[in-house]
């Protein structure tokens, strides 16, 4: 299927174009949402999207799915309602850092606990986009942001390491530069049974890019392909060479571990034992 | 067949909540609600629904949004604090219209309070709790059997109307021991259907109405795509947010209910036939003034008890009938003074309105009661 193609089938009729800004990341990141459903051809009605709030969260709008443009932080316990009530439908969050880290964090450590099946599609712009540039818990330290004019002194998160340590059980990373890569990753995480996330590195150049000298939306791109590095090639790097760089690709995977709508049934099906 | 029982308030609530085809139940413990997500992890796995118990009330919120999205009947049960963080997401399913029930058994507030003490500190939080013009119902029950007919009800309400029912309880009624009658088998008991559009999936639109001004709502999944956001919309269910959206969105959201007030809202008259005096009291706080009325009838005074069993919308038309008919008011609630407030706006001075709030974490006995009304309608 050729992108137009894709557009016609999985992009609601009339109601492109986007509210994004020119150069904007999130349009990628929801290409590749879009051709990994195509990929794995999951019928649409089988397909909820669950989204918050934020720039990234309005992608669930667009698409020609079940959709739920939620409140902010809250994507995660709406999609668990959804799942636990009907495990048939494949459920993929749309959320971004702030909304899935700062009011949402809460929600998200549950929810990998839980490893309930679903795919969250974190569109990681490293800062509050929708409301104008303000930090959040994943915009690197030193960084200026709306609300931290002398450079922020908190520390981000890293978010593979803090859903993994939570209980995901697939976590992956990739970049809006890499999006062959990213869509594969999101069908990864949709035929893979349990809590998926995959961090979707992407530009935002108006609220995070302007305010930190970082170029324009090609510069941004650019950045993302000169500090990303394929998991392999990352850890044979030394520690000083780490500094300042990532790694992108499948970054944990555990096998065996109980989804949670699978030992739901197993738990009715033990209460109604005697009957 | 039925059965006899002696069970607490919150027993019969999730009674109820079986008898209704309730399927889905997120919550999160806490005193004087906590009976209701106890017994419903114990009974929904044997009926097929699911229990969950979530990381914090908001949460429980937003995962029987979730779960009613794909057409299951679903619950939530708190109390207090608890009732305060699921007002976002009850501004949520007032917007987007999700049919869904919250039990809140009231405890004293603001804030911890007094956890398992009684009150009726929630009249207004449960009206106005939530940011933004909006209309639900709350319904509140005065005795062990009516947690059980007054669930049903908000299911019968919540499905009918899309819009979130508060079954406003008190520590009184959640907790009070008392007998009831219940059918044996939940199978004959009607279940409350929510409607379904009757057009093909390619011309549904989300919001689009007949004259109950009620939109269908297709469950997710079955081939009815659509889109549900907490931002204004039109009747496609996308954001539209122009002036002449707004003002449709609204009117329609407030219309749906106030144009079926009849059908809404009950009020229960205890010996108001000749009565000259009213009491006005609900929930815990009705169980007293009932033997309040009784002492003074036995004593010649024409006194009746005028009970609203649908807290919100207000009994508005009741209210300003009661003023045309008694010669004064008297208004016993368990808070500092929050219904009496919507009474005599109501009443609008036609006839003098007495508070008696009673707000020391303990209800008023039937003779304390009647001592007020004796002093009010000398
Ligand atoms: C309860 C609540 N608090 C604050 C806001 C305002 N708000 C809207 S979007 C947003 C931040 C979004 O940032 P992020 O999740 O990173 O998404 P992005 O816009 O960057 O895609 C905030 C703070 C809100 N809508 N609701
Ligand atoms: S503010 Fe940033 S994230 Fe939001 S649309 Fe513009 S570029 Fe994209
Ligand atoms: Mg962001």
């Amino acid at each position: 299927m050729n992108m137009e193609e894709m557009i016609d089938k999985y992009f609601r009729p009339g109601r492109l174009p986007h509210i994004w800004c020119p150069g904007c990341g999130n349009g990628i990141v929801t290409g590749c949402i879009v051709k990994a459903v195509a990929k794995l051809d999951l019928p649409k009605d089988n397909v909820a999207v669950v989204s918050g709030i934020g720039c990234s969260s309005r992608a669930s709008g667009y698409l020609d799915f079940n959709t739920v443009h939620s409140a902010h932080g809250r994507a995660l316990p709406v999609a668990t309602g959804v799942k636990l009530a009907d495990p048939n439908l494949n459920v993929i969050v749309v959320t971004g850092d702030g909304d899935a880290t700062a009011i949402g964090g809460n929600h998200l450590i549950h929810a990998a606990r839980r490893n309930i099946d679903m795919t969250v599609v974190l569109y990681n712009n490293n800062i509050y986009g929708m409301t104008g540039g303000q930090y959040s818990p994943l915009t690197p330290e030193h960084s200026k942001a709306a609300t931290a004019p002398y450079g922020t002194i908190e520390r981000s998160f890293d978010i593979a390491e803090l859903v993994k340590a939570a209980g995901a059980t697939f976590v992956a990373r990739a970049t809006t530069f890499h999006a062959p890569m990213l869509a594969d990753l999101i069908a990864q995480g949709i035929e893979h049974k349990g809590f998926s996330l995959i961090e979707a590195v992407t530009a935002c150049p108006i609220s995070f890019g302007r305010q930190n000298k970082m170029g324009g939306p090609a510069d941004m791109i650019k950045w993302q392909r000169d500090h990303a590095l394929p998991l392999a090639a990352f850890e044979k790097l030394s520690e000083e060479q780490k500094a300042g760089k990532f790694p992108i690709g499948v970054l944990y995977k555990a096998e065996g571990v109980k989804e949670y709508t699978e030992a739901y049934d197993e738990l009715i099906a033990a209460a109604q034992g005697g009957k | 067949m039925s059965k006899i029982l002696l069970l607490q308030g919150n027993q019969a609530v999730v009674e109820g909540a079986i008898a209704a085809g309730v399927k889905f139940f997120g919550g999160y413990p806490i005193t004087p609600s906590t009976e209701v997500a106890e017994s419903l992890a114990e009974k929904l796995p044997k009926v097929g629904g699911k229990f969950i118990q979530m990381e914090d009330e908001i949460a429980s919120m937003g995962a029987i949004i979730g779960a009613s999205l794909t057409g299951k009947k679903v619950m939530t049960a708190t109390s207090g604090p608890g009732f305060s963080l699921k007002q976002e997401l009850i501004g949520y399913a007032c917007m987007a219209e999700i049919p869904l029930v919250i039990v809140n058994v009231q405890r004293v507030g603001p804030s911890t309070g007094q956890p398992t003490s009684p009150s009726q500190g929630d009249i207004m939080q449960a009206r106005w709790g939530t940011h933004g013009d909006h209309w639900l119902i709350a319904l509140t029950p005065a005795s062990v059997p009516e947690c059980f007919d007054l669930t049903l009800r908000a299911y019968a309400l919540s499905e009918k109307y899309r819009v979130p029912v508060i079954l406003l309880m008190d520590e009184v009624i959640g907790h009070m021991r008392e007998k009831i009658e219940l059918p044996d088998n939940y199978d004959e008991i009607p279940q409350a259907e929510r409607k379904l559009p009757t057009c093909p999936p390619e011309e549904f639109k989300a919001y689009a109405t007949d004259e109950s001004l009620v939109p269908a709502m297709p469950p997710f999944g079955s081939g009815y795509r659509w889109h549900v956001t907490g931002l204004v919309h039109d009747e496609t269910g996308f954001p539209k947010g122009t002036p002449a959206a707004t003002l449709a969105a609204t009117n329609r959201q407030h219309d749906k209910l106030y144009n079926n007030l009849d059908d809404i809202v009950e009020v229960e008259n205890y010996e108001m036939d000749d009565a000259e005096y009213a009491i006005v009291a609900f929930g815990g706080a009705a169980r007293a003034a009932y033997e309040a009325v009784d002492m003074a009838r036995a004593k010649g005074m024409k006194v009746g008890l005028v009970r609203p069993i649908t807290i919100w919308p207000f009994a508005e038309k009741q209210m300003k009938a009661l003023a045309g008919k008694v010669k004064h008011i008297m208004v016993h609630e368990l808070n500092y003074g929050q219904y009496v407030l919507e009474v005599e706006r109501a009443v609008a001075g036609k006839v003098p309105v007495t508070l008696f709030a009673k707000y020391d974490n303990e209800p008023a006995s039937p003779a304390e009661v009647f001592a007020k009304m004796e002093e009010a309608f000398k």
